[in-house]
């Protein structure tokens, strides 16, 4: 029997290598470029849009703004070839008083629209992991 | 436990679990709230963890239930229970295990009743990891054996504990991984069924347990867990824990974890292990 748990072990693994995806290309090329940086980013709105929790906070936003500069963060998340020209993240929620729930849904619809846009999770992970260390001046601000 | 609830426990857990998933949950991200651990606290399936049951954060209220069955050869353990929990801080946790000799009629349970307070960092946004200390109280209701082998108490006894935890997106080609380290400061013999403390070591002593985990999917996580146990008694031998395990979160109202464990030596039976599996809802 205690070759059983050797066993496990050795199946997880062999599942969890055989899985593991192999790219030739770069996480910009992968997801599309600027025209998928674009997609995502609209994906994105259209989740907020549907949201009785977060919308309120994007209700008196200039969407055509927060879609430019959204795209460019993402692009420059993902190493693309951009720059973000738009304003701080301290200085763009300063007021809006968003807690941790709000952070926390905001995620999900990214994470949503994402997974509409058809970005594998690993990916979503990778772009997660450069948006995560801005939550320390998005929250309570 | 009235007897009904023992009887239905299953069930129960599973039809409040059904019933709920339009309430709300909790806003935290799926998964990272972890499982229930053996003796109750929110953890892997041994181990507890520095995260806080459930799946609320500030200003957030989350309670739920677990069943859990731990099959071994010459032994069954049965752990059932509840938590609630509020402001991803405070966790309280009440449960019962029953531990059966097969083909005997012996049965020992025990409760443990356990406190977890998040003291510093977040699991997920750092900076480094999330702490928590934590303590398990535990009641011996069936002390006869314990006596039998003069444990040093055999009526109860605490455990005090110190967890960190911390989730590292991306972190092996893109996929989530969570660490847990967890030192614990006990005497309780196999988890207190056998009474707490011994002829050999009657003091309470530091024991290391750990967990690795990854998220193979974003609902699905793959992991190890590892657990120093004391061996406090001269009869009989006790042997540290691991287990290998796949848990699987559906939504964020329900988790449902399968393992294989391996205990090792048991109140004089050698080479013990076996399948664990657990059923945990969130509300």
């Amino acid at each position: 029997m205690k070759s059983s748990l050797l066993s496990c072990g050795v199946l997880l693994s062999s599942a969890l290598l055989l899985s593991l995806p192999v790219h030739s290309q770069s996480l910009y090329e992968r997801l599309g470029g600027e025209a998928g940086m674009l997609a995502i980013t609209n994906a994105f709105i259209e989740e907020i849009s549907f949201d009785a929790m977060v919308y309120p906070y994007f209700r008196t936003s200039d969407i055509g703004r927060f879609q430019a500069k959204f795209s460019e963060q993402l692009c420059v998340a993902v190493n693309g070839p951009c720059e973000y020209t738009g304003d701080s993240m301290l200085l763009v929620h300063r007021g809006m008083g968003i807690d941790e729930a709000a952070f926390n849904r905001t995620v999900e619809l990214l994470q949503a629209a994402m997974t509409r846009e058809g970005v594998h999770h690993t990916d979503q992970n990778r772009i997660l992991k450069q948006f995560a260390p801005m939550r320390a001046d998005i929250i309570h601000q | 436990m009235p007897p009904f609830v023992k009887r239905y426990q299953m069930l129960i857990v599973l039809f409040t679990a059904l019933f709920s998933v339009n309430a709300v949950a909790g806003s935290q991200l799926l998964a990272t709230g972890g499982v229930t651990q053996v003796e109750g606290s929110a953890g892997g399936g041994l181990v507890p963890w520095a995260v806080i049951a459930g799946y609320g954060d500030a200003n957030e209220y989350s309670s739920g239930a677990f069943t859990t069955q731990v099959d071994l050869a010459d032994f069954r353990l049965h752990s059932v229970g509840a938590y609630a929990s509020w402001d991803n801080r405070w966790e309280l946790s009440a449960s019962q295990q029953r531990f059966t000799v097969k083909q005997t009629d012996v049965v020992l349970r025990q409760e443990v009743y356990g406190v977890k307070a998040r003291i510093a960092g977040d699991v997920l946004y750092g900076p480094g990891p999330q702490w928590s200390l934590g303590v398990q109280y535990k009641r011996l209701l069936d002390d006869a054996v314990a006596q039998s082998l003069s444990a040093d108490k055999t009526h109860a006894d605490l455990d005090v504990y110190l967890a960190a935890s911390q989730i590292h997106l991306a972190a092996f080609a893109g996929y989530n991984v969570m660490w847990n380290a967890t030192l614990r400061a006990s005497r309780a013999n196999q988890l207190g069924f056998l009474g707490y403390g011994g002829d050999e070591q009657q003091r309470h002593q530091s024991l290391l347990e750990v967990s690795a985990l990854m998220l193979v999917r974003p609902d699905l996580a793959i992991g190890v867990e590892y657990r120093q146990k004391p061996d406090n008694l001269s009869a009989i031998k006790e042997d540290d824990w691991y287990d290998v395990f796949v848990a699987w979160f559906p939504n964020k109202h329900v988790s449902v974890t399968a393992a294989w464990a391996h205990t090792g030596r048991i109140a004089g039976s050698d080479k013990q292990e076996g399948m664990y599996w657990s059923l945990a809802t969130f509300f």
